[in-house]
């Protein structure tokens, strides 16, 4: 290569990087702005959502302050948590049932889990409603689990199941041949080993949860979440906790995704140490 | 196998199925039948086969579902063309940095949508940083506005289903052989012709993934047009989402989420047939 080509190849290399760079930028600009402004300072009794009046930590230390935002936080980390646990166990097993049965139905089945999650949000919301309104079911918080569950199954199902094939099948293999009974083996081998793709498929669950307002918007009824808090509110101004609340979530959210990002590598590492069994190079 | 055996696999399946089924599957079949009423809110709606709400919900609303077609689509396009580079960059430029730009890439998504789309109205509003930025740039009129225009919607658009284009181009890219580049080189093909000819088609499985994963949510997003595009640059979601809830035009709503459905379903039959479903599931060629 001409030492022209290779200056060149340099800062086409180094361009790449730096618009990487920018691009991510862009995306973590709102972020950025929403932390900002939880240090926002208002006038009293005039809420904005800005930051022209100095800075002030008033928020953070207010931030549960208000009644009605504490309630639908609360709610919403209630609904979180009960739609995390159901489509995390359902959702786990039929990984399961993909990764390690013969079937008949295969096809359907991926095509039930494929299309919820390329339905637009308001079809499925849209749909649930309709429903609801036929069997005139009272809309609130089972109606809400309801939808939470099934917009998380597809979810979870796809994370669990990319760990499930990468799954030495061997280790479970050596416990059946130590005496372990299956339910031993699946209790202390098995799940052990899926646990960090459980955990993420929970943890995706969980913030899918906390996250919907589309959905959430047309079955909660008079049941109000934190998304349906916030837009309810933005209308007339948004109380600057929100921002406080926002951010908090964030840093919550982020510290334990990069918990379980930083547990799964270390297990990888752990992994490639051990004797390559035979074969497993397929 | 002994027929207990067998028997596992849907018993594992089982609840899950059934979950989807009865919350997913059933609730279309409402939707239908809600569609095939006629009659008010205040005599009720009651069942006549009323084929004609199809057609009426489509001729009510031409302005909003071009408007969809258009949005989305620009929306598609500009993603693309930002997140073709990075997922590039992050493949094969990043080095050690590559996870912490996964992970930038996705941390959006650990705040609220609607509270990300709300901060974007701060920084498009009329007096913020930005919008004299590109006024003095002559990009935007001296008196002219960001928000409320069809430009600040394409922009929320892009910006909010940006990683669902990002991570199927990174995963395809990723798994890209390339030997096959260095090949086409080494038989005397330019960088750009390299990357034409023998990147670019390797790729089209993220791209058209990524493609439908950005287009179908933005195609039916009403969000971001009522935070930023004010009361004149309704989607399609937004007349839905009125019809239902304020309006409570039953009928004539679920007629039109329901062509929405079905255009939808249409799209992503046609693209599971030729690619599997192996682009939602994270995986290549998961077919039996």
């Amino acid at each position: 290569m001409t030492p022209a080509g290779r200056s060149w190849g340099w800062l086409r290399h180094n361009a790449l990087l730096i618009y990487a760079g920018l691009a991510v930028a862009y995306m973590l600009i709102p972020i950025v702005v929403i932390a900002v402004f939880s240090f926002g300072a208002t006038p009293k009794g005039k809420l904005t959502f800005g930051l022209d009046n100095g800075f002030t930590l008033e928020y953070w230390r207010t931030a549960f302050s208000l009644p009605e935002l504490n309630e639908a936080l609360s709610t919403s980390l209630r609904l979180a948590t009960f739609s995390t646990a159901i489509s995390t166990a359902i959702g786990t097993l039929m990984a399961i049932a993909l990764v390690r049965h013969q079937f008949h139905g295969r096809r359907l089945t991926n095509l039930l889990i494929v299309i919820p999650m390329a339905t637009p949000e308001v079809v499925i919301g849209a749909s649930l409603l309709s429903m609801f309104i036929y069997l005139t079911f009272a809309l609130g918080f089972t109606t809400l689990l309801i939808a939470h569950v099934m917009f998380s199954i597809s979810f979870v199902v796809v994370v669990v199941r990319s760990r499930l094939i990468g799954f030495d099948r061997n280790l479970e293999e050596a416990a059946a041949d130590l005496g372990a009974t299956p339910l031993a083996t699946f209790r202390t081998v098995t799940l052990p080993l899926l646990a960090p793709g459980i955990v993420a498929a929970g943890l995706l669950a969980f913030a899918l949860s906390i996250d919907d307002f589309v959905i959430s918007n047309f079955n909660s009824g008079t049941t109000v979440t934190f998304p349906l808090y916030v837009y309810g509110v933005s209308l007339r101004g948004i109380p600057v906790q929100v921002n406080v609340l926002a951010t908090m979530l964030f840093a919550v959210t982020a510290i334990a995704a990069s918990l379980v990002l930083w547990q799964q590598r270390r297990a990888e590492r752990m992994a490639a140490v051990r004797p390559e069994p035979a074969g497993a190079a397929a | 196998m002994s027929l207990r055996q067998r028997l596992v696999p849907y018993g594992l399946l089982g609840p899950g199925l059934l979950w989807l089924v009865v919350f997913f599957v059933v609730p279309m079949y409402f939707m239908g039948e809600l569609a095939l009423r006629s009659g008010s809110l205040t005599s009720g709606y009651t069942f006549d086969w009323a084929w004609s709400n199809f057609p009426d919900s489509l001729s009510g609303h031409t302005e909003q579902i071009g408007r969809s077609f258009l949005f989305a689509g620009t929306a598609t396009i500009l993603a693309l063309l930002i997140a073709y580079p990075l997922a590039y960059a992050i493949a094969f430029r990043a080095g050690r940095y590559r996870s912490l730009l996964l992970f930038a890439v996705i941390a959006p998504f650990f705040t609220t949508y609607l509270i990300r789309t709300i901060a974007w109205k701060t920084i498009l509003s009329d007096s913020s940083p930005l919008v004299s930025v590109l006024q003095t740039l002559a990009l935007v009129p001296p008196d002219g506005r960001v928000l409320a225009t069809s430009g600040a919607v394409i922009a929320g658009l892009t910006y909010n289903f940006l990683p669902f284009m990002v991570l199927p181009l990174y995963a395809n890219l990723e798994r890209l052989d390339l030997r096959l580049v260095e090949a086409a080189k080494d038989l005397y093909s330019s960088s750009r012709q390299a990357f034409v000819r023998v990147t670019l088609p390797l790729t089209m499985p993220g791209i058209v993934a990524g493609v439908l994963l950005t287009f179908i949510p933005a195609f039916g997003d009403y969000i971001n047009a009522q935070i930023l595009g004010g009361t004149q640059q309704a989607m399609v979601g937004n007349v839905i989402q009125s019809l239902y809830l304020n309006q409570r035009n039953y009928p004539e709503a679920a007629a039109l989420s329901f062509l929405m459905m079905a255009l939808i379903l249409v799209v992503v039959s046609v693209y599971i047939r030729f690619a599997g479903t192996g682009a939602f599931m994270g995986s290549e060629g998961e077919e039996d």
